[in-house]
This record gives C-alpha cells, sequence and structure tokens, in this order.
C-alpha cells in the first residue's frame, strides 16, 4: 500500500523560486496519484533559524526529514539554492525527475525512523 | 530609487579581478551594456552564458559590456572579491568582471536583482533595463530581451520592451553603516 510521505518546503522570501517550486512538486506529486500528500510550508527569516535548520538556500524541500538533494556543499544561509539539473544546468529548483525518484521511494516505504 | 529609462546613467569607475579599472566612458562605443551579477545566485548562473555569448556576439560592433558584482562579501563569501578572481581564471569571460564593494555603483543604477540588466546608448542614456530574456530555464532565448535591446540601440531606434521585470536574487546588501 502506497504511504503518504512528510513533505515540508523550506523557503526565504529573498529568492522568487519558491511558487516554481511547489508547482512542481504539486506536479509530481499528481503524477505519483499522491495528490492528497500535504506540503508543509516553513519560513526561514533569519541567519540564526537558517544555521538552526541546516537550510542550505531557497527552497529546500525535505521529505520525510530528508533532503533528497543535498550535495553537501551547500554552508546553511540566507539564499537561493543552486541545483543542478540532470543535463548539467544550473537551476533554482530541483530537477522534478529527482523529485519525482526520491517521492516514488518514500511512498513504498513501509516504516520511517524519524 | 531606480534609474529610469531615457536617464543618463551614472558614471563609475571599478577594478577588475586583475585590478584594472574601468567605466562605462572609456572611450566612444555604440552601446554599453551594464550587467549586475554574481557567483552565488542561481538565477545569475542559469543566464551566464547567454550574457556571455551575447558579449561575444555584439563585440564586433564595438558594444561594451561590464558586469558587476556588488553582493555583500562578508555574508556571502561566494561573491568575495577572490572568489570573483577565482572564478574567472577557471572560466572563459568575454567581459571584465567588476568588483563594486562600496554598492554605491548598485544604489546609484537602482539594481535589485542578479542579473539585472541595464542597456545604455552611445550617448551613455539608459535604453533598456530588466532581465535577459524572458525565461532562465530556457538556453533557446538566447538573451532575446538584451540583444533586441542593442540591435534597436545599434539602430538609433528606442528598444521595445525598453523595461521588464527583473528576476533572479535579491542584490546582498550591507547593514546600514557598514562599508
Amino acid at each position: 500500500m502506497t504511504r503518504i510521505p512528510d513533505i515540508e518546503l523550506l523557503w526565504w522570501e529573498g529568492c522568487p523560486s519558491t511558487e516554481r517550486a511547489l508547482a512542481d512538486l504539486r506536479s509530481v506529486l499528481s503524477e505519483l496519484e499522491l495528490d492528497g500528500a500535504p506540503i508543509t510550508m516553513r519560513e526561514i527569516r533569519s541567519d540564526e533559524e537558517a544555521l538552526a535548520e541546516r537550510f542550505a538556500g531557497s527552497p529546500t524541500i525535505l521529505i520525510d526529514g530528508v533532503d533528497p538533494t543535498a550535495a553537501g556543499e551547500d554552508p546553511p544561509s540566507l539564499s537561493c539554492r543552486v541545483y543542478r539539473r540532470r543535463d548539467g544546468r544550473v537551476a533554482p529548483t530541483p530537477d522534478p525527475l529527482d523529485l519525482r525518484e526520491a517521492l516514488a521511494a518514500a511512498s513504498e516505504r513501509e516504516e520511517v525512523d524519524r | 530609487m531606480t534609474l529610469a529609462v531615457g536617464a543618463p546613467a551614472p558614471d563609475f569607475t571599478l577594478p577588475d579581478t586583475a585590478g584594472a579599472s574601468w567605466s562605462p566612458t572609456d572611450g566612444p562605443a555604440p552601446a554599453t551594456v551594464i550587467v549586475f551579477t554574481c557567483n552565488h545566485c542561481p538565477y545569475a548562473l542559469a543566464w551566464h552564458d547567454r550574457i556571455a555569448d551575447a558579449a561575444r556576439d555584439y563585440a564586433g560592433r564595438g558594444v561594451r559590456f561590464l558586469a558587476i558584482n556588488a553582493n555583500d562579501a562578508d555574508r556571502y563569501p561566494r561573491d568575495s572579491y577572490d572568489a570573483m578572481r577565482r572564478r574567472v581564471e577557471d572560466e572563459d569571460w568575454p567581459m571584465p568582471y567588476l568588483h563594486d564593494a562600496s554598492q554605491e555603483v548598485a544604489r546609484a543604477y537602482g539594481a535589485q536583482t542578479t542579473p539585472d540588466v541595464f542597456v545604455l546608448d552611445a550617448g551613455g542614456v539608459l535604453r533598456y533595463r530588466g532581465a535577459p530574456d524572458s525565461d532562465y530555464d530556457d538556453p533557446g532565448q538566447r538573451a532575446a530581451w538584451l540583444r533586441a535591446a542593442l540591435d534597436a540601440v545599434l539602430a538609433g531606434e528606442s528598444p521595445e520592451p525598453a523595461e521588464t521585470r527583473p528576476v533572479g536574487c535579491s542584490i546582498k546588501w550591507k547593514a546600514r553603516g557598514a562599508r
């Protein structure tokens, strides 16, 4: 049975890519027939919050508390996050194929240790 | 305050990554493009190759391109002068990459984002301001708005559109009082 993953979108108002990331996320959820999955929007407002949340830039999407696109090189900061698409292009939002893969895997998992 | 289309653009002198000084009034040019950009913003990075290609394509017609980084490097170390220098060493830049450490030039132009493009005519009057094209995510756009503005200015005409909404990361201003 398909489970609904816990999905969070962390964003910062200084970066204009939140809307696009949210639209991509909803589109992928729809493709996976997870339309009803709730997305928790969490605003990061200060350097202190960014540090505490290990916020690598806006937008950051957490699936079951895990950042599926984390490359490990982004220090926490209030900034727009740099993503690499699968074709190598730089982009301000994650590759939808990466999101789809991570969400599909999460929805098939039986139990999640948090 | 943002510089209005039709207004004379402020003059300035800024250092590039090799320490040489550059100004938009360094000798005659039929058009000058000033691009506020940076190292850490995905929008600036996504548009960079298209802007660089335009710089190469219009070099033969005497168009001057100046790229400026005005971000606060204390809070965003990836935009430090050293990081700018390393990037120019590692990449093929067809335009000087200038450092606006005091942010005075960015403020004088009313730059808002990276990138934010300003096209001046031969007399230093602002003729186009905004984004390079309509979609950071479509390299096929080839900085169409910037190229159209340059074609118009080189033909002695007014660009259409003369203004678009700049799209990108906000310029990272220093706290008031910090220099």
